[in-house]
């Protein structure tokens, strides 16, 4: 499973990076989000949703091997990462990110509370395995 | 702790270069809630008495309430406030978007800014790092532009609001203007930005609110949003937004046409929300948190030029297409734009150039006034005299005062036709057939607007029926017959006037329930949950209550002669009856205008002149009030 993003559904409203803050750290607090939202204004006029897809770019850099995949999900082993934030520089999308108030990066844990929150649909959860056998 | 607020002011001396924070205090959040509520506070407190609004005393205030910034339907709120360049008196404003969650997110509840800055500067706040830089590359330059700029320079995580070239030439109605579209367009609020030479204000917060149940409201955030889905008009409502009441409102008779001279646009279908859809539309454009955006953001191609626009809103719509009679969504989408990037309110522009052109009509402005012909219909009247406005040049420095000052200078009873209450435009809602809304745009603290009441509903349709079920009905666009005047229309607004502005102090946006009638229980348990204070629906109310005896008070402090007088709508609403369309012929005459305030005061508390009594005030908990405006009943007492 991973996340995918609609972008012409999405109306900038940040609902998925509060929902993300709050599911993963109990936080009322956006900047800690594993999820962008970049509005692209005056123009075009329209949004781009960066998000993690588990491509594992940051695994393959991490000099710690702090980074391992659990069917399918990357996730940062805190106690082996070294705060070094390699992983943050190398993400392809931007969405690892480096936030003062957390000693290692953050990182999409696929809890897909963001899909959930979306009131338009615009983020989504696909499962490839499905889709090569449709 | 103080759960759901960030816990901090943030106090700027321009003048001084102080800055420093302190703590919210736990009294004002209590009694006062936040948004408007410390606004209305903190002005009557904090500004000495007779404070000239262009003057380097005067505070500008911006102010989140308790509920910005949490997950719940549409929590992006800012409330901005200060002593009104427009009226003299109480003036706030608020917007959408995404400032105020990330001014709480910097650890701060509010603003508060004074004196005057040596340059041209901008604010930069970066959680507990606050600094004034010089903004002398941004100055003069368009609000849209220099926010682009500023996101350029800064980054695009940083939160902006900027003021354009009107803000900084002291037009009256200048206004804010934040994430390429949306604003803080009334009462001027942004001429007082460019007064202390503030360009722009940005933030970027990393930090996390307290909330008293965190799992509690997480829940209830959730099954907020549920419900607001579920409500019928959620389809319905979204994909016009604001601008799916251009047919009702012409089919009853209310559209402000032709400076108000008729309630009715012959072209509606032209410039109506299925417009908006079909020829500008690129993109819903949502504030923080919301599931139901009302902004439209798209494209508009005129013979004057294209741009990337957001809207047109409703109230754009009225004031361009109706009253200025342009004729395509394209041009009014253009007209929106151009006041956008010079941080123009497209409601008083819209005022102010109808007002104009029929005061040319009228052969009491000339050609040798203007140094051209300027007519209704036309997008070259309307952007040559925005610009003229926006830097007081020409024709420009008259306009630039707005309706009410304007034509106190022009006179040749140009007074009569210049639609506003106590100096700040009408906004678009005609009233001579729809006795409540007159009532609630005759006593609106801030001057003729239409988001403290909005009883146009109970008027037309003789129930406080959601506004998407009203256009869902549409109206029959056949003649109505005289409305009759009662005195219950007092009871309608004093119920909206504070339903209303309640949410802008808790710090959202309050169309789910208006709109979609989401239900307003829901808020009263989101507030339990995220600060832990037990007020149920009904003592939010009455906190709604005291904030709008206390802006009254303001003004009746602030304005000499304050009273009565100023609570009436110009002549033109109570001697010209609607020239065409279904309200065509009715009028309301000043008896009929005298038997609602006369029941509206009864119903507030107030005295004959309009003033708060000392009963009042001790009941609504402003018994600290009462001292200074009994002083000033006997000075307003009015001639007789």
């Amino acid at each position: 499973m991973r996340l995918e993003a609609i972008h012409e559904n999405c109306s900038g409203c940040g609902a998925c990076r509060l929902v993300c803050a709050i599911e993963n750290f109990r936080e009322v607090n956006p900047s800690k989000a594993a999820l962008r939202i970049e509005g692209r204004f005056p123009a075009p006029g329209d949004y781009r949703i960066h998000l993690c897809d588990q491509c594992g770019a940051c695994a393959e850099v991490c000099p710690a091997d702090a980074i391992h995949s659990r069917r399918g999900i990357f996730i940062v082993d805190a106690d082996e990462c070294t705060g070094c934030m390699v992983c943050v520089e190398e993400c392809p999308y931007g969405v690892l990110i480096e936030h003062k108030h957390s000693e290692i990066p953050i990182k999409c844990v696929l809890c897909a509370e963001c899909v959930r929150a979306c009131p338009r649909e615009a983020i989504i959860l696909v499962d490839d395995k499905k889709k090569k056998a449709g | 702790m103080l759960h759901g607020y960030a816990g901090k002011i943030l106090r700027i001396n321009l003048s001084s270069g102080e800055i420093k924070s302190e703590l919210l205090p736990e009294a004002l959040a209590d009694s006062y809630l936040g948004g408007r509520g410390f606004v209305a506070r903190l002005l009557f407190d904090e500004i000495l008495p007779d404070t000239d609004p262009f003057g380097e005393d005067n505070l500008f205030i911006a102010a989140t309430g308790p509920l910005t910034g949490h997950f719940l339907p549409a929590s992006g709120k800012t409330h901005f406030g200060t002593k009104s360049p427009a009226t003299g008196g109480y003036a706030d404003s608020n917007m959408g978007g995404h400032f105020g969650p990330s001014l709480k997110y910097a650890g701060y509840d509010a603003l508060i800014i004074g004196g005057k800055a040596k340059q041209p500067s901008y604010l930069c706040i970066e959680d507990e790092t606050v600094e004034t830089r010089p903004a002398n590359k941004y100055w003069g330059k368009g609000a849209i532009a220099s926010e682009q700029m500023l996101k350029e320079d800064l980054g695009d995580d940083f939160q902006i609001i900027t003021i354009g070239p009107a803000g900084e030439n002291m037009v009256r109605f200048a206004c804010i203007s934040h994430d390429f579209g949306r604003q803080a367009g009334r009462t001027g609020i942004g001429v007082v930005l460019g007064t202390k030479k503030i360009k722009a204000i940005a933030v970027k917060g990393t930090g996390g609110l307290s909330v008293f149940d965190i799992e509690g409201a997480y829940a209830k955030g959730k099954d907020a949003y549920q419900k607001v889905f579920a409500k019928p008009g959620f389809k319905g409502w979204t994909p016009e937004g604001t601008a799916g009441l251009t047919n009702w409102a012409n089919e009853v008779g209310a559209f402000p046409t032709r400076n108000f001279q008729t309630s009715w646009a012959e072209h509606y279908r032209q410039i109506n929300g299925k417009a908006v859809l079909e020829r500008l539309k690129r993109t819903d454009k949502g504030c923080f948190c919301c599931p139901t955006p009302c902004g439209k953001y798209g494209h508009t191609k005129t013979t004057l030029g294209s741009a990337y626009v957001e809207g047109p809103e409703y109230e754009t719509i009225a004031l361009f297409g109706g009253n200025c009679e342009l004729q395509s969504i394209e041009d009014v989408a253009y007209a929106n734009y151009i006041c956008d990037q010079l941080g123009i309110d497209t409601i008083s522009a819209g005022a102010v150039i109808s007002w104009a052109v029929e005061c040319f009509e009228k052969g009491m402005i000339t050609r040798e006034n203007i140094g051209r012909d300027i007519r209704f219909g036309d997008l070259e009247t309307v952007v040559f005299l925005l610009e003229k406005i926006s830097k007081r040049e020409g024709i420009g420095d008259l306009l630039a005062e707005g309706v009410k000052l304007a034509s106190r200078k022009l006179g040749q009873g140009s007074d009569k036709f210049a639609i506003h209450v106590k100096g700040l435009e009408w906004s678009g809602y005609e009233c001579r057939n729809a006795p409540s809304m007159m009532l609630a745009y005759m006593t609106a603290d801030v001057g003729a607007h239409h988001n403290r009441a909005w009883v146009l509903g109970q008027d037309m349709a003789g129930s406080g029926a959601s506004v998407h079920d009203l256009i869902a009905a549409g109206g029959s666009g056949e003649r109505r017959p005289k409305a009759r005047v009662s005195a219950k229309s007092a009871g309608y607004v004093i119920q909206s006037q504070h339903t209303r502005p309640l949410f802008d102090a808790l710090g959202v946006c309050r169309l789910q329930l208006m709109e979609l009638g989401f239900e307003a229980e829901n808020y009263a348990e989101l507030y339990y949950l995220i600060t832990g204070r037990k007020k149920n629906w009904d003592e939010l109310l009455r906190i709604s209550e005291r904030i709008w005896h206390l802006t009254r008070a303001f003004s009746v402090r602030e304005i000499e002669g304050f009273g009565r007088q100023l609570d009436y709508p110009p002549p033109r609403f109570y001697e010209e009856p609607v020239s065409s369309g279904p309200n065509e012929g009715h009028f309301l005459s000043r008896k009929e205008l005298d038997m609602l305030l006369d029941a509206y005061y009864a119903a507030r508390g107030w005295d004959h002149n309009g003033i708060p009594s000392r009963e009042t005030l001790e009941r609504v908990g402003l018994a600290d009030l009462a001292d200074v405006i009994e002083a000033r009943r006997n000075q307003n007492r009015p001639i007789q």
